[in-house]
Parts: structure tokens; C-alpha cells; sequence
């Protein structure tokens, strides 16, 4: 391999295999090795002591964690009085789990039997999170996407909804927390609401626009072929739109993901964002930092999918077949 | 081409098989009348004229071919006769009877390709078929036959991304004849290929004509072209777009590439060079060129 600046940095052009394929571990890698250097060499950041030995501390216990410059002066103090030494280690804070332990607790939170009868397991707490957002994505779509297209090709749709959903969209969605609690309950109704709220008017704009860059000559080219109304909008249109639309949906559900966190909070606390906070509450940072990772690798994944059946679905695609 | 030092016949001298066939073509039913036809635009400046005045007629089977200087209009023609713009005055007629909108009965092939992408080859020219509530099996029989005709039944089931300019331009064409339209609308379709696929089209499109029952009208900005293919030639002037003469072509038929140098074919060009390049007299926009660098062999012989 010949490392040249010039190959690496030419514009818009794809490297080889070999390159992007290093990249992308990389990219995973680098972030993973900075907590590791951070986590495991000890003369870095470690903020606080961890007390081994209280010794004459009368407030210091085995297993506390307490700032470096006050352990500092404690230990002082004690050497000047000539009173019993305390000692401690260094360490990051409790917030900062180090990546085995997060390891672990990955492994460990799906088989720890929850604390209380009442509560789920982790992965009952995952699946509700996901047929949440599924309900809230999918109720979203079979209304969003049909009216963004009648939008994007009929300037009637358009003028009489857009401005409406316009003004509407700067209504921060959790602001509707309350509402939908009061009308819907406080199970998975009002959760369901908050994320087709936060979801349906950025999508109907989305589609909507995605629509108009279909290139009109091609609905004039119909139009020249004898397309009536309803042929024009399910043999061109729809069509025509579909690998955007495709895209555009993909990358909708990744902010349904974060409508989530906070439907979940809202009425009772419920799947993954209760997992988190109940661990927060018992200082279980490794479990929640698992949780976490556990949300991002599922995003991850089901991107990948899609991105990989995009690529079967459309075949004609340039975007869809390189990309992704 | 420097056609002005040549002792060239007059471009209204025609042989006798070219009068016949002019004759003969004038014999025949009238497919597309346009009557004083207009088309004015709102801009900021006020309104512009793009048409004015727009009146000629095409019989069945008769080749036309639109020549212009840019801005004359020529596209804003060829898009309402497609239904595709709205004329401020005048009246289009279709085999006697008033058109307004797009339909299938004229044809259109744009520049663009405007292939559908989605579409396989086979299933693009079975658009228009199908849109005409044809049955699965005969659209796609029909448009085999289509597909056959411009010779790309190999490439049936290929996108349109795998072809060629050329070859998109082909099924583009087989996709307008499959609707069968009375008249072929072709708006510089082949302006945006190389040259030497430009002549092959020419010939591929004088062969279809040749063995189908169809009017074509021709846009373009190529003077050889527009002779080439064509029995009469609307010469259109620019602000505002008006017709400043009809040609009617002297070069017979058949014809081939190789007619391009015939005293008939030179005539006409320069003909058509005087109507459409007239001499500059007082353009403003003339380069005002100077030295730059110092050259010391000269290129042109100094003045």
C-alpha cells in the first residue's frame, strides 16, 4: 500500500476497498481506544481517589470516591499531625465506566432477573421500545407519505397544507406530553402520539419536496404518452420518488429513535428509557452506558438492512447501489 | 462551411422528382394546422413575445423540420403543440378538430431522453400502452414489435442507464411511435450526441419514417439537419418568433449523408445561412480583442 496524500484526498472519488474497509474499522476503533486510554492509564485525567484505607479521616470510608486535591490535603494534614496516613487509588468517576465493565454489563444486564417482579428484563424493555416506535413510524407513514406526495405533484395540496404543517413543526413534540397524557391514557397510546407528532410533519415536507425534484420532464414525457391523472401519480410519480422516498424514510426513523427517550418518560416510564433511568438511580453506569450502545447498535443494524434491501429493491438506482 | 464563393444553383430549383413528390405531399390530407398562433410571456421587463402570429400546415406523412436562431421560439412552439404550454391566441388542429393539454395523439421526443429509469426498455415503450388500457400480453407484444423495429431487442430488459445516448434516444422514439400518434413531435432530440452518432440517428429516424405512417415535425438548430431530413423547412426569426420562410427542400429522396456536399443540398444551406446568421451590423456584444501576449509566430498573418 502506498500512502501518497494525493490518492487519499482526490474529491468525490471513492477509494479502494482495502482503504474504506480500514476507515470504517477505524472509525469504530479510534473512539473505542480513546476511552481505553482514558479509562486504563492511570496517570490520565483520573479526576478522583478511591479510598482503600480511611486511615484518621474521620469521614473518609473504604470504597468512597474523593477529589484528588482534597485527598491531597487529608493525606498532608495527616502526615503534619502525624496521625495514621489515608490511602486510596486513582480513578475516574462513577459515571465513567471502563469499557470491560461496560462489556460485561452488556452480558450481564440480559441475564440479571430484574430487581422487582413489576419490572421487565432488558430485552422485554428493548422489544417494547421498538413496537413504540414502530407504531408511532408507521401510523406517521401511511398518512405523512401519501399527503407529501399529493403536496409534491398538486400545487392545490400543496398550498392548502404546507402552511399549516409548517408552523405546526416548530412545535417542539415533547411540548405535547401533557395533552396527550390527558387524552390518551399513560400507557403507549400518548408515547405512540409524541413520536408520530415529533415524526409526521417534518415527513409530509420531506416527501413533499423529495417529490418535487422529481424531474418534470419525465411527467411531461408522460403526459405525451397519454398518462391520465391516477396513472401519472402511481406509473411516474411514485416510482419516480421511490428510492428518495426510500432514503427519506430511513432517515426519519433515526429521529423517531430520538422522539423516543422522550415519549418513554412521558406517563409511565416504560422500555429502554426506563431501563436507563432505573440504572442511573442505582448508579449502575456500566448498564447504562450498555443500554445506550445497545440503542446505537440497533439503529446500526437495521440501517445497514434497509440500506442493504434498498439496493435489491431498486436496482435501477445509481444513489441507492453506491452509497450506503 | 464557406459556401459564399461557390457558383451554386438557386435553393428554389428543384428537379422534377422533388416537385412530384412536393405535389404529391400537398395531395394529401392535412394532419397539424396552426393558426396565428402567439404565445407572449410576463417577465419583469414586461411582457415578451416568444411567438408571433404562428400559422403553416403538415400533411400526412410530410417531414418538417423547425430551423432557428436561439430565442426564436422554437421550443415554445414545439411544447404547445405538445399541449405542454398554453398559447395566448391561435388555434392548434389536429386532423381538423381544436387540441388543448397533452395527449397521446402527439407524440413527443424531448432532448433529455426522459426515459423512465425504473422502467426496463421493454417496459418503457409499453408505457403508452398500457396507459390506453391494453392488456398486459398485447402491450407487450406491441411493444417488442417497437422495440424491434429500432433494433434493440437485446437490450429489452436493460435500464436505461445502461444505454447509450443513442440507444436511449431509439426507445425513446419506439416509446412515442408505440402510443401511435398521429403526428412525432422531436424537439432537438438528437442535440445532446456526438456527431457521428447524430448522422446514424438521422438515418435511423429517415428509415423509420420511411416504413411507418407518421407526420413528423423536427426541431433544430443544425442547418445540416435540418435539410437532411426534411421535405419543407420552417425557417423561424427571433424577437419575436415568427416564420420568415418556408423551404421547400430541393434535395431529393432518398437521401444519405453523402447528399451533403450536392449543389441542391449547398444551395439550400446557404440559404439558410443568410436567414439565420444575417450580418452583423450593429452588435455590441463584439469581442473587443487585443494582444495579450506576445506572439511571436504568428498564427494569422497580420493585418
Amino acid at each position: 500500500m502506498t500512502f501518497s496524500t494525493s490518492n487519499w484526498f482526490v474529491p468525490r472519488t471513492s477509494l479502494n476497498t482495502v482503504r474504506s474497509r480500514w476507515l470504517t474499522i477505524l472509525s469504530f476503533l479510534v473512539p473505542v481506544l480513546i476511552w481505553c486510554i482514558v479509562s486504563y492509564t492511570p496517570f490520565i485525567w483520573h479526576p478522583n481517589i478511591q479510598i482503600t484505607e480511611p486511615g484518621s479521616v474521620s469521614y473518609f470510608k473504604t470504597g468512597i470516591q474523593v477529589k484528588r486535591d482534597r485527598f491531597d490535603a487529608e493525606v498532608e494534614k495527616a502526615r503534619k499531625a502525624s496521625v495514621k496516613i489515608p490511602q486510596g487509588v486513582r480513578v475516574n468517576p462513577v459515571y465513567l465506566p471502563a469499557p470491560h465493565e461496560v462489556a460485561i454489563a452488556f452480558y450481564t444486564s440480559f441475564t440479571t432477573e430484574p430487581k422487582r417482579r413489576s419490572e421487565q428484563w432488558l430485552h422485554e424493555s428493548l422489544w417494547h421500545s421498538i413496537t413504540v416506535i414502530f407504531w408511532g413510524f408507521f401510523l406517521s407513514s401511511i398518512v405523512a407519505v401519501p399527503l407529501g406526495i399529493l403536496c409534491g405533484t398538486y400545487a392545490t395540496f400543496s398550498k392548502f397544507h404546507e402552511p399549516f404543517i409548517e408552523f405546526f413543526r416548530y412545535l417542539p413534540a415533547p411540548a405535547f406530553g401533557a395533552l396527550a397524557v390527558a387524552i390518551l391514557g399513560i400507557h403507549d397510546a400518548p408515547k405512540i402520539a409524541i413520536i408520530f407528532i415529533g415524526t409526521f410533519f417534518q415527513q409530509v415536507l420531506i416527501v413533499a419536496n423529495t417529490t418535487r425534484k422529481l424531474d418534470l420532464s419525465l411527467i411531461e414525457a408522460s403526459l405525451t404518452l397519454g398518462a391520465k391523472r391516477l396513472q401519472l401519480l402511481f406509473k411516474v410519480v411514485v416510482p419516480g420518488i421511490l428510492p428518495d422516498l426510500y432514503r427519506d424514510l430511513r432517515i426519519l426513523l433515526g429521529w423517531a429513535w430520538t422522539y423516543l427517550i422522550v415519549a418513554e418518560l412521558i406517563g409511565t416510564s416504560s422500555g429502554i428509557t426506563w431501563f436507563i433511568t432505573q440504572q442511573a438511580r442505582y448508579k449502575n453506569f456500566d448498564n447504562v452506558f450498555a443500554a445506550i450502545l445497545m440503542i446505537g447498535i440497533i439503529g446500526l443494524f437495521s440501517d445497514i438492512v434497509l440500506s442493504k434491501l434498498g439496493r435489491k429493491l431498486f436496482p435501477w438506482d445509481k444513489t441507492t447501489t453506491k452509497g450506503g | 462551411m464557406n459556401t459564399k464563393n461557390l457558383e451554386l444553383p438557386s435553393y428554389l430549383e428543384k428537379g422534377e422528382s422533388v416537385t412530384k413528390t412536393l405535389a404529391a405531399i400537398k395531395e394529401r390530407e392535412v394532419v397539424l394546422e396552426v393558426k396565428q398562433l402567439s404565445k407572449t410571456f410576463d417577465s419583469t421587463k414586461g411582457p415578451v413575445t416568444a411567438l408571433n402570429d404562428v400559422s403553416f400546415k403538415t400533411h400526412r406523412r410530410e417531414f418538417v423540420t423547425v430551423i432557428g436562431p436561439s430565442g426564436c421560439g422554437k421550443s415554445t412552439l414545439i411544447r404547445i403543440l405538445a399541449g405542454l404550454e398554453t398559447q395566448t391566441h391561435g388555434e392548434v388542429l389536429l386532423d381538423g378538430k381544436a387540441v388543448s393539454g397533452p395527449g397521446p395523439d402527439r407524440g413527443m421526443v424531448f432532448q433529455g431522453y426522459t426515459l423512465f429509469p425504473w422502467l426496463t426498455v421493454k417496459k418503457n415503450v409499453m408505457f403508452g400502452l398500457s396507459c390506453q388500457g391494453k392488456t398486459r400480453a398485447t402491450a407487450e407484444s406491441e411493444a417488442m414489435q417497437w422495440v424491434d423495429l429500432v433494433g434493440l431487442e437485446k437490450f429489452a430488459n436493460a435500464y436505461p442507464d445502461q444505454l447509450s445516448g443513442g440507444m436511449k434516444q431509439r426507445v425513446a422514439i419506439a416509446r412515442s411511435l408505440a402510443a401511435q400518434p398521429r403526428i412525432l413531435l422531436m424537439d432537438e432530440p438528437f442535440g445532446a450526441l456526438d456527431a457521428q452518432t447524430r448522422v446514424r440517428m438521422q438515418e435511423y429516424l429517415m428509415e423509420i419514417w420511411r416504413n411507418i405512417d407518421i407526420t413528423i415535425l423536427f426541431i433544430t438548430h443544425d442547418l445540416d439537419e435540418a435539410i437532411l431530413l426534411a421535405d419543407r423547412i420552417l425557417v423561424l426569426k427571433a424577437h419575436p418568433g415568427e416564420i420568415q420562410e418556408v423551404i421547400e427542400v430541393p434535395v431529393p429522396r432518398p437521401r444519405s449523408s453523402e447528399q451533403l456536399l450536392s449543389p441542391e443540398f449547398l444551395a439550400t444551406r446557404q440559404r439558410l445561412e443568410e436567414l439565420i446568421h444575417p450580418p452583423l451590423d450593429n452588435d455590441d456584444t463584439k469581442p473587443n480583442m487585443f494582444r495579450m501576449v506576445n506572439v511571436d509566430d504568428d498564427v494569422e498573418p497580420l493585418l
